[in-house]
């Protein structure tokens, strides 16, 4: 019981809040949610390891922070050869490793030839070397990479560059953790700390090519959920928060000294229809509804969802409707207003599949011309709110359209076993996307249908369109901006005009920071987007601390007197307990 | 005694071994590629995926990853863990003293709380004391452990920390770490004991209620002893057993019934690494935990029968 009391004790005494800033310096402390899998770049496949490579090495090239275009990164120019099969890339003398060694155009080579040659260093990224003829340094500033097909994504290499005089000790690549502190990098922060699922401490480079980072350290410390994050940002625990969800984004919206920052995200969420999954030799799998195949059927099923309440009710409006693949957030490429257009419409919906002989039968249910029901299934994440929530408007109106949903919300592992096999009619899907489009669109080509074995596959529609095939190919090697931001809206329109999927809409990328501490973060692009998870670092290297936090706060003492007054009140307590039994015991003994 | 021991022991060794083989065919019901499921959202081609596969080992046929499994265990290596790349003994090893710290002080203070409520509410059975303790206790059981905690982490403002052991910052000295880690020990601490303790109230409660009647007591009292003393030291002990079988036991338990608390206070844990396990699917990490978390219960169960006989001299004499 004493013991407890000592614990309870703890309470009223009050803890400084701004404990981060007792030591010298200016921190800036993030709250993750995600774990960071590895710290080994080549190993890292979680965004949240991507990110905390990302600060520790530079790419090739690098994205803008305005416009998301190629700029600077560890090279500075850059050339392709006329066939565009030879790229030769600049990397200047002066950049320099936190180590002081200088980083040259052999780093780079070391690092892609590594990728090439060991199958565990190409575990995260390798499909960037997938195509690579070869790889060679010509001297230390002159990296040449030849591939075997021309490839428009040569300046979208998100690659991390490891320094050649570390790695190339590694023995074991797939073992090695890249934890002994401090890690030679590259990038605006060393690594100095690092303690699994606990925290991650990074020092400022003071030497960084860009010039050093507005303050002195950087710390990622981990919390399992949003909720406690959310919370810790109140607290003044963390000076920034992202992935938040409508709920958590609006209970900070008041409160003082914390600022927010609703951006255009990079994932959209979408419902997949299954319309004749397939292996890649084109053999039917799975127990799709035959209707689905019917692309009037698909349509007539998109036209009746009303979108706009779905972000309206579900995203609590933080979403963007849904037209293509690519979110607005990448507006070159953004499809935003398809052409045929499908607004919300169920009387046309209705309408439509009237005309095509989908009649109604006596309980209201339409029939196909096989004479089977179209009653389908709808398979959504127990782990997503959003998926039960949305669910339940598909129902509805899809039931007017008198096509009865049968909602069943089951774990990630059943829906990923029911999508990769194509058992399912339609399933809840979303994706994140990159900068370059090539990945996102590829997943949607006959090749990335499964093996006959059922492996192998990316998709998740099982589209397989020639039109579709056709495009893909020229956009890839299409070195012409215009020509290729073209060639993708009409991919897009393929995909819309077809509907494979529907896609819902673009989630907002909900995030808060102290602005009692941290006066403005650069954000990606700029205007309306994002201070983390950039395709980059700019919102950790950019951020500027206000002035009073640089001026240091108080110290932690109030939290040594809270917990040896905690100590003092257990022992207290003890002494009283043990001296009242002896007292009793001298009574009572016969 | 030697008989009672070995048919102790090679009853948890079956159990083991259970434990071992369970461990490897329920996880196998998992639906789903772990490894798609761990690359999705990611630029991955094929290949690499087969490659993953591959090194995963995850492409073999069912027969010959048991084989691997078991002779993995036998070495006393339990996999290395597709998330992490790293074995899983390894990532056990560095979780289990935060869990001990968090569960052990909680059930220690979880276990005096209620058996202090269960002895007073016995004793003084139907007052207001007895109402009013095992109501509130049975309440706070039955809320759930994650609101339970959100609730807490709310209430007390800017006092305690909201997740995590401690802070990146705090000064490595010993005195400052085990202060940090002392503080964010708090809500996690508080909200286990604020659902456990109810059980062994009640167990202590019911199991002296049982003693309240018993004849040696009415002797006792016939002796004169004060009413306060005939509690102490005749009752109690013999109430005591059913609740030293239940600490044991749940001993065993709690390392899993952290779960929750870890992942609501992001205590880096076996429960939060458990939790972590199942979202991948990590299939030799959910391995590594589960035998690892069975085989508490089950050494727990030896330990308590142990106990017991040490305790009750009517097992002894048996």
């Amino acid at each position: 019981m004493a013991a407890m009391a000592g614990v309870l004790v703890l309470s009223p005494i009050p803890v400084p809040v701004d404990r981060a800033q007792a030591q010298q310096g200016v921190t800036l402390r993030v709250a993750i949610t995600q774990q960071v899998d590895s710290l080994n770049p080549f190993l890292s496949i979680f965004q949240a390891g991507t990110e905390v490579g990302r600060l520790m090495y530079d790419y090739l090239t690098a994205y803008d922070a305005v416009d998301q275009r190629p700029v600077e990164g560890l090279a500075k120019e850059w050339s392709s050869s006329e066939d565009r099969l030879t790229w030769t890339f600049t990397i200047p003398a002066g950049k320099k490793w936190s180590d002081g060694k200088p980083i040259t155009a052999r780093d780079a080579a070391f690092t892609y030839n590594l990728m090439m040659d060991d199958e565990a260093a190409a575990t995260a990224n390798g499909s960037f070397t997938a195509d690579f003829e070869s790889v060679t340094a010509t001297d230390d500033e002159t990296l040449v990479i030849r591939t075997k097909q021309p490839q428009a994504t040569m300046l979208a290499l998100d690659v991390p560059i490891v320094p050649e005089h570390v790695w190339s000790q590694v023995a074991d690549i797939g073992e090695y953790r890249n934890d002994r502190t401090p890690v030679v990098g590259s990038g605006p922060f060393v690594l100095t700390e690092y303690r699994a699922n606990e925290f991650i401490r990074f020092a400022a480079n003071k030497d960084y090519w860009r010039g050093a980072p507005k303050y002195d350290e950087l710390t990622f410390s981990y919390y399992k959920t949003v909720d406690a994050a959310a919370q810790a940002l109140a607290k003044g625990e963390v000076d920034l928060v992202n992935r938040m969800g409508p709920a958590q984004f609006d209970s900070l919206k008041d409160k003082e000294g914390i600022t927010l920052n609703k951006a255009q995200g990079r994932r959209f969420n979408e419902i997949v229809i299954n319309s004749g999954a397939a292996t890649r030799d084109g053999t039917p799998i799975g127990d799709g509804h035959p209707a689905l195949k019917d692309v009037v059927v698909r349509r007539a099923i998109a036209k009746a969802i009303d979108l706009d309440s779905i972000i309206e009710r579900v995203n609590g409006g933080y979403a963007q409707r849904g037209t293509g693949l690519i979110p607005p957030v990448f507006a070159s490429y953004h499809l935003a207003e398809p052409a045929r257009a499908r607004a919300y419409d169920p009387a046309g919906a209705n309408a439509d599949l009237d005309a095509a002989g989908y009649a109604r039968g006596a309980d209201g249910t339409r029939v196909g011309p096989d004479g089977r029901p179209l009653s389908l299934r709808l398979l959504g994440h127990a782990s997503r709110a959003y998926d039960e929530q949305t669910a339940e408007f598909v129902k509805r109106s899809l039931a007017d359209l008198g096509i009865p949903v049968d909602v069943q919300i089951v774990s990630d592992n059943q829906l990923n076993e029911a999508s990769t096999a194509g058992t399912f009619d339609l399933v809840f899907s979303g994706w994140g996307t990159n900068p370059d489009p090539d990945y996102i669109l590829s997943l949607h080509t006959c090749a990335q249908r499964p093996n006959a074995d059922g492996k192998g596959g990316t998709t998740d529609t099982f589209f397989c369109d020639a039109e579709y095939d056709a495009l893909y190919a020229r956009q890839r090697s299409e070195f012409d901006p215009a020509t290729r931001q073209d060639i993708v809206k009409r991919m897009q329109q393929r995909f819309h005009d077809q509907v494979p999927a529907i896609i819902l809409g673009y989630d907002n990328a909900l995030e808060a920071y102290r602005s009692d501490k941290f006066a403005s973060f650069p954000v990606q692009p700029d205007p309306g987007g994002v201070i983390m998870a950039q395709n980059g670092v700019w919102g950790y290297y950019g951020a500027t601390p206000t002035d009073s936090a640089s001026s240091g706060g108080t110290s932690n003492t109030g939290q040594v007197l809270a917990v040896v007054g905690g100590a003092l009140v257990v022992l207290v307590g003890a002494v009283f307990l043990v001296s009242r039994r002896r007292r009793q015991g001298a009574g009572d003994r016969e | 005694m030697t008989r009672y021991l070995a048919g102790k022991l090679g009853g948890a060794l079956v159990s083991l071994v259970l434990v071992v083989v369970l461990g490897f065919l329920l996880f196998r019901v998992i639906p789903g590629d772990p490894v798609v499921t761990m690359t999705r959202g990611r630029p991955v081609g094929a290949e690499q995926i087969a490659e993953l596969r591959a090194r995963l080992g995850v492409d073999k046929p069912l027969r010959e990853q048991f084989v691997d499994y078991v002779a993995g265990v036998l070495r006393g290596d339990l996999g290395t863990s597709y998330v992490y790349s790293r074995p899983v003994l390894e990532l056990i090893g560095e979780r289990l003293w935060p869990t001990l710290l968090l569960v052990g002080t909680a059930t220690l203070l979880a276990v005096a709380l209620g058996l202090w409520l269960g002895i007073r509410g016995a004793w003084r059975r139907g007052s207001r004391f007895d109402r009013v303790s095992t109501g509130v206790a049975l309440t706070q059981w039955a809320m759930p452990t994650f609101w339970l905690g959100m609730l807490l982490s709310m209430a007390t403002g800017d006092l305690f920390p909201s997740g995590g052991m401690r802070y990146p910052d705090t000064p490595p000295d010993f005195l400052s770490q085990s202060v940090d880690v002392a503080h964010h020990l708090v809500l996690p601490c508080l909200t286990m004991i604020a659902v456990v303790y109810a059980q062994y109230l009640l167990v202590m409660r019911s199991s002296l209620l049982e003693e309240m009647h018993a004849d040696y007591l009415t002797t006792a009292r016939a002796k004169g002893l004060r009413d306060d003393l005939v509690r102490r030291r005749h009752a109690v002990p013999n109430a005591l057993l059913p609740t030293v079988t239940l600490v044991f036991l749940h001993l065993g338990l709690v390392v899993s019934g952290a779960i929750t608390v870890e992942t609501v206070f992001s205590w880096p844990g076996l429960g939060l690494l458990t939790y972590e396990a199942l979202t991948g699917p990590d299939l030799p990490l959910l391995q590594g935990t589960f035998v690892v978390l069975a085989g508490a219960v089950i050494f727990m169960n030896v330990l308590a029968d142990l106990a017991y006989r040490v305790l009750d001299p009517r097992v002894r004499a048996a």
